[in-house]
C-alpha cells in the first residue's frame, strides 16, 4: 500500500483542462499519483477516462493545467523533452495497438533500438525476458495477427514494460477481449501491482478494483466526481454515485451471463 | 507473308534494344516517382499546412497538365532554360518520375490514412519520434499496402512511356515506327509493339505480384 502522506508525489495532474471538438471533455482534473499506487478510472462511457489518460503522456496535449513527474515539469512544445517524458509513461491502449508488421519480439525490441539505442542483440535479448515475464516465452516469432486477443493485450504490456517506464497508464485494458481471455491478462496486471509498479487504470472489473485498487477516481462529464478507496466508495448503502454505477454494471453482466 | 516474317525477324533484336531503353525509363520513372511520392504523401498527411499547400500543389500541376504537354514543356522549355543538357530518355524519365510522384503520393497517402491512428499513438507512447515513427511503423506497413496500386502504376507508366518518342528518345514505339515507315510493314510492327507493350505489363505485373507476397506479413488482412 502506498504511503500517501509522507511522499511526494511521483506524478501529479493539476487542474487538466481539455477541449475537443468544440465541447469541454476535461473541466480541471486533478491527481495526485504517488510510488506504487494503483488508481482506477471508473465511470459512464464518454465521460473522459481516456481523454485524461491521453493527456497524463501528452498523446494529447491539454489545454489548461500542468503535469509533473518526479517534480519536474514538461513543456510539450519541445519535442525532445516530450519523447524523453513519454518513455516514462507507459500506454496500454483498449485495442492493443501493436505494430502489425512486426513479430511479437520486433514489437517489444524496436522502441529499445530506435529510441534507447541498444543493440539488437541487447533489444532481442530484453525482449525476450519481457516476453517470458507476461508468459509469451515461446510466442516471440508470431506476428499479431496470429495471436489472440489476450496474447496481444501481454504482448502489449509487455512493449510497455521493456522501456522501464515509472507510471503505467491502461486504457480499459481488457474491454476488448473475449471473456475468456480476460483473467490472462488481469493476472499479468495484478502481478504488476504486486511488484509495486505505478499505474492508473481504466476498467470496469469491479472485483479486480476491490482487491487491488489504492483509490477509484469516478469520472463522469469530464470531472472526478467522487474519489477515494473501494472500501468507502463501494461498500453497501454508501449511497455513492460509484456503487450506483457499479450495480448497474454488475446487473448487465449478470443478466448477459 | 515471308517477307513480313523477314522484316519481324531483322527488327526484332533492334525493337528489342528499344524494349531496354523503355525498361529503363520506366523502372527510373517508378523509383524517382517513389522518391517523391513517399515524401509528399508525408506531407499530405503529417504535415503544417504550408507543407499540405505545397505538396497539394505539385500533385495538383502534375495531374493537371497532360504527359505530352509536360514532356515538352520540360525537354525543349525547362530543362534548357535551365541549362541542363538532358538526352531525350533522360528527360523523359525525370518528366514521368515526377508525375509518377504526383500520381504515387496519392496511393501511398491512401495507404496511410488506411492504417489505424493507434499505431501512431503506440509509437509516441513508446517515445518515439513522430519522424522515427512514420519511419519505422507507418510506412513500412503503408508501403506493403501499396504495391497493387504501384501495379497499377507501373502499368499506366509504361504506356506513357511511349510519348518519349515524340521527343526523339529511341524506345520501342520510335523504333517500330522508323522500321514500319521504311517497310511499309505497318499492321505486323505496330501488333508486335502493342504485344511487346502487353508482355512488358504482364511482367512488371507478376514481379510485383511476387514481391507482394514475399513482404506480407503472416495473417495479416487489411
Ligand atoms: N477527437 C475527438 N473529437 C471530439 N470529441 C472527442 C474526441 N475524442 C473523444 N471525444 C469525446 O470526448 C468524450 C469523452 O471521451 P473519452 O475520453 O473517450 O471517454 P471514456 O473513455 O470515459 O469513454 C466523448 O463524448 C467523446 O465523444
Ligand atoms: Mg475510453
Amino acid at each position: 500500500m502506498a504511503n500517501m502522506n509522507t511522499k511526494t508525489p511521483l506524478m501529479r495532474v493539476h487542474g487538466i483542462s481539455k477541449e475537443l471538438g468544440g465541447r469541454e471533455i476535461l473541466r480541471s482534473v486533478s491527481l495526485d499519483l504517488y510510488e506504487g499506487e494503483m488508481k482506477v478510472l471508473i465511470g459512464p462511457s464518454g465521460g473522459g477516462k481516456s481523454t485524461l489518460l491521453q493527456c497524463m503522456n501528452y498523446l494529447l496535449v491539454p489545454d489548461r493545467g500542468e503535469i509533473e513527474l518526479e517534480g519536474r515539469r514538461v513543456d510539450p512544445r519541445k519535442a525532445r523533452e516530450l519523447c524523453e517524458f513519454r518513455q516514462h509513461v507507459g500506454m496500454i491502449f483498449q485495442d492493443f495497438n501493436l505494430f502489425d508488421h512486426l513479430t511479437a519480439t520486433e514489437n517489444v525490441s524496436i522502441a529499445l533500438r530506435k529510441v534507447k539505442g541498444m543493440s539488437r542483440a541487447q533489444a532481442k535479448a530484453r525482449a525476450k525476458a519481457e516476453l517470458d515475464r507476461v508468459g509469451l516465452a515461446d510466442k516471440g516469432h508470431l506476428y499479431p495477427a496470429e495471436l489472440s486477443g489476450g496474447q496481444k493485450q501481454r504482448v502489449s504490456i509487455a512493449r510497455a514494460l521493456a522501456m522501464d517506464p515509472k507510471v503505467m497508464l491502461l486504457d480499459e485494458p481488457t474491454s476488448a477481449l473475449d471473456p475468456e481471455l480476460v483473467s490472462e491478462v488481469l493476472t499479468v496486471i495484478r502481478g504488476l501491482a504486486q511488484n509495486g509498479m505505478t499505474m492508473v487504470m481504466a476498467t470496469h472489473q469491479m472485483g479486480f478494483t476491490r482487491s487491488l485498487a489504492d483509490e477509484v477516481l469516478f469520472m463522469q462529464e469530464g470531472r472526478i466526481i467522487e474519489q477515494g478507496s473501494p472500501k468507502d466508495l463501494l461498500a453497501e448503502g454508501s449511497g455513492t454515485r460509484t456503487l450506483d454505477f457499479c450495480s448497474q454494471i454488475l446487473d448487465v453482466e449478470g443478466a448477459g451471463a | 507473308m515471308n517477307e513480313t516474317v523477314t522484316v519481324l525477324l531483322d527488327a526484332l533484336p533492334y525493337v528489342l534494344q528499344g524494349a531496354a531503353i523503355t525498361v529503363t525509363a520506366v523502372v527510373g520513372a517508378m523509383f524517382l516517382g517513389l522518391f517523391i511520392g513517399v515524401p509528399l504523401a508525408v506531407g499530405q498527411v503529417y504535415g503544417h499546412w504550408t507543407v499540405r499547400t505545397l505538396c497539394g500543389l505539385y500533385v495538383w500541376f502534375f495531374r493537371g497538365v497532360p504527359i505530352l504537354v509536360l514532356l515538352f514543356l520540360f525537354y525543349f522549355g525547362l530543362f534548357n532554360f535551365m541549362g541542363l543538357n538532358l538526352s531525350a530518355v533522360a528527360a523523359a524519365t525525370v518528366v514521368l518520375g515526377m508525375t509518377s510522384g504526383a500520381y504515387q503520393s496519392q496511393i501511398f497517402r491512401g495507404s496511410i490514412l488506411s492504417l489505424s491512428k493507434g499505431q501512431l499513438k503506440a509509437a509516441r507512447a513508446l517515445g518515439m519520434s513522430d519522424g522515427l515513427a512514420i519511419r519505422s511503423i507507418i510506412l513500412p506497413q503503408a508501403l506493403r499496402l501499396s504495391i497493387p496500386g504501384w501495379s497499377n502504376e507501373y502499368s499506366i507508366i509504361l504506356k506513357d512511356s511511349a510519348l518519349a518518342f515524340v521527343l526523339g528518345a529511341s524506345e520501342i514505339m520510335a523504333r517500330t515506327h522508323f522500321v514500319a515507315s521504311r517497310t511499309y510493314q505497318h499492321l505486323p510492327m505496330y501488333v508486335s509493339a502493342a504485344v511487346l507493350y502487353f508482355l512488358l505489363t504482364w511482367a512488371g505485373v507478376v514481379a510485383l505480384r511476387a514481391l507482394e507476397k514475399r513482404v506480407r506479413i503472416k495473417g495479416y488482412v487489411h
